[in-house]
């Protein structure tokens, strides 16, 4: 435990001073991105990994508060308006995704929010009057906090790093309370849990929202930091990225879509300097993952670690069973 | 007048080449319990396949309904060997597949883009259909009702296949009850790879045949996908008929509200999906909720 502690303050260290060690505005920029999509993939790893149910319509609702955002303020409202607009919309719109694809679980879960997903790209795409189409919405400005204006790559870090950090706190908070285990419960045994007197689909049903939330306040965020918003970012490929960051970290897991969120975006921005597209790469990693690691690469590595280490201390073998993927 | 029979022309086409695309996806969904994420790609590679051989390929040229064939075959190969080789490694674990089928499509759509490039294609009409026929006063475009001619028979086929045949009825036995099919006998895991390579051929197929009308373009994938997957959960997992009715209520709806609410086409095109999530889960000819 105190080498868990010891590692965390360690990372809280790097990712603080961050800035001081690692100059150049383009590495602070892929750092303020890594964070806000490790909280996307967050929002996203509450639904897959804790609850079960794989969403692959999570670029949308990203989506639908960045442009509830980039619409408010459009249409002249101040920041904190647009913000909190952008919340109230994102986490509502969840509310009507959750209704609507709670109708099933598994793979009728899957197909349902990749059709939401799609309606909603559909609608960025065509519903020009509102959305301005294919040229997206600019967002010309970045707010001020407290009189400090985010529109330097340090402010704009530092303020990503501490929503962050809140957000990491939230769901471990989540993971760990009665209302977290009985969330594992019925993705494990469902019927179980419906027998012992949990409502199993209002448990699913808030899950949805808490998840619903993280994302839109990573949608937000991202609007901020690209000042630009897109029918791109609703497609199913970004969609898939978030479950990529997710899967390839490990669901279930706090560090996992973190660590994935780390990779996904630091093979992009690597990659996009050699090659023109990255599908193929994200096709074939997604692929090979699925295949080889299916637990990902958090818990993998946790996995053969603790199988080394056991060898070596010649410890009872307690096989280190990994949590079934959901 | 015109308008609204011409719109009705195109509807139906549009329906019976979703048919062809939707029919495939729904026995698959409805046998392996996946929805094969693939099959937008499918359609997209037969396009460009079959579009090649059309164009000449080595100085070859070759007549269109020949091309669609080898499109059709080659495709279905193509969707033999990813079942045999990728999603026959995860037996059993459907969430896995569904992510592999997801891999892939990505991996099918930049390698699309990579040798055929980022400019549509033009597929030219088969020789001899590009006229119209005349009725009066009304002029038909050959092609389409040929399309329409083309869908009707493969459905009459399909399901001659799966009502009348040995294989259909293993077929059937499989999408009832897998393990039951299992115990009698029946070798569920060699129909899968029949079933995924029928399925990526008759996409291919549609995709061919569809070429003349909708072009081939990068991200016709990710266009006929979400339409394919609106129409199996309107009709119902695993339903013949249903994937026929779902497909022809999509055609229309797509194009009339293309035609008169251009910015909320796509929206109104998911409207009778939600409307039978809501009141039917399991579509409206369908078995089992998926």
């Amino acid at each position: 435990m105190t080498a868990r502690l010891l590692t965390l303050a360690i990372a809280f260290v790097a990712l603080a001073t961050l800035p001081f060690w690692m100059s150049g505005v383009y590495y602070i920029n892929v750092a303020s991105q890594i964070l806000l999509f490790a909280i996307f993939a967050l929002g996203l790893n509450v639904l897959v990994g804790y609850a079960g149910l794989v969403s692959l319509g999570h670029a949308g609702l990203f989506g639908i508060a960045a442009y509830a955002t980039g619409y408010m303020l459009q249409l002249g409202y101040g920041h904190s308006a647009a913000i909190l607009v952008a919340l109230v919309i994102g986490v509502a719109s969840m509310a009507v995704f959750a209704v609507l694809s709670l109708r099933s679980t598994g793979i009728g879960f899957i197909m349902i929010t990749l059709a939401l997903g799609e309606i909603l790209w559909g609608l960025a795409y065509r519903w020009i009057s509102l959305t301005g189409g294919d040229n997206g919405i600019n967002v010309p400005t970045r707010p001020a906090v407290f009189g400090y204006t985010l529109s330097m790559p340090n402010a704009f870090y530092y303020t990503t790093l501490i929503i962050f950090a809140v957000s990491v706190a939230l769901v471990a908070v989540f993971v760990r309370s009665p209302f977290g285990a009985a969330l594992r419960g019925t993705r494990d045994q469902p019927r179980r849990m419906n027998a012992l007197g949990y409502h199993v689909w209002m448990i699913r049903f808030y899950a949805c929202l808490f998840s619903g939330l993280l994302t839109s306040v990573a949608g937000i965020l991202f609007v901020y930091y690209t000042q630009f918003i897109s029918p791109q970012t609703l497609s199913l490929t970004s969609s898939a990225e978030v479950l990529l960051m997710v899967i390839s970290g490990g669901p279930g897991t706090l560090l996992g879509p973190i660590v994935g969120a780390g990779l996904v975006v630091v093979v992009k921005n690597v990659v996009s300097g050699f090659i023109e597209r990255w599908n193929f790469l994200l096709g074939t990693i997604f692929v090979a993952i699925v295949i080889l690691m299916p637990e990902g690469l958090v818990p993998g590595t946790v996995r053969l670690w603790r199988l080394a280490w056991r060898k070596r201390t010649r410890a009872a073998p307690v096989a280190a069973k990994t949590e079934g993927s959901p | 007048m015109n308008f609204w029979l011409v719109l009705t022309v195109n509807s139906v086409t549009f329906g019976g080449l979703l048919f062809l695309l939707s029919a495939g996806f729904s026995l698959i969904f409805g046998l392996m319990r996946i929805p094969n994420l693939t099959h937008g790609s499918l359609f997209m590679l037969g396009a460009y396949i079959g579009a090649t051989f059309v164009v000449g390929l080595l100085g070859f040229q070759l007549n269109f309904w020949l091309a669609a064939i080898l499109a059709a075959l080659a495709v279905a190969a193509l969707g033999a060997l990813a079942e045999r080789l990728l999603l026959r490694r995860l037996p059993g674990d459907q969430l896995a597949q569904v992510l592999v089928t997801l891999g892939l499509s990505f991996m099918a759509a930049d390698f699309c883009l990579m040798m055929w490039g980022g400019d549509p294609l033009n597929v030219t009409t088969p020789a001899g259909l590009g006229g119209f026929v005349r009725f009066g006063t009304l002029s038909f475009p050959i092609y389409r009702l040929t399309i329409i001619v083309i869908a009707m028979a493969v459905a009459i086929g399909l399901w001659l296949l799966l009502d009348r045949t040995r294989l259909g009825a293993m077929i059937r036995a499989g999408v009832d009850d897998p393990d039951m099919a299992r115990v009698v006998g029946i070798r569920v895991s060699q129909l899968f790879t029949i079933v995924f390579a029928l399925g990526a051929g008759l996409a291919a197929f549609a995709g061919i045949i569809g070429g003349p009308i909708l072009s081939v373009y990068p991200g016709l994938d990710q266009d006929m996908l979400p339409l394919a997957l609106v129409v199996v959960i309107l009709g119902g997992t695993g339903s013949l008929l249903g994937s026929f009715v779902g497909s022809i209520i999509i055609g229309f709806i797509y194009n009339f509200g293309q035609a008169l609410l251009p910015e909320l086409a796509y929206f109104v095109l998911f409207m009778p999906m939600l409307l039978v999530l809501l009141l039917r889960p399991q579509g409206l000819f369908g078995r089992h909720v998926p």
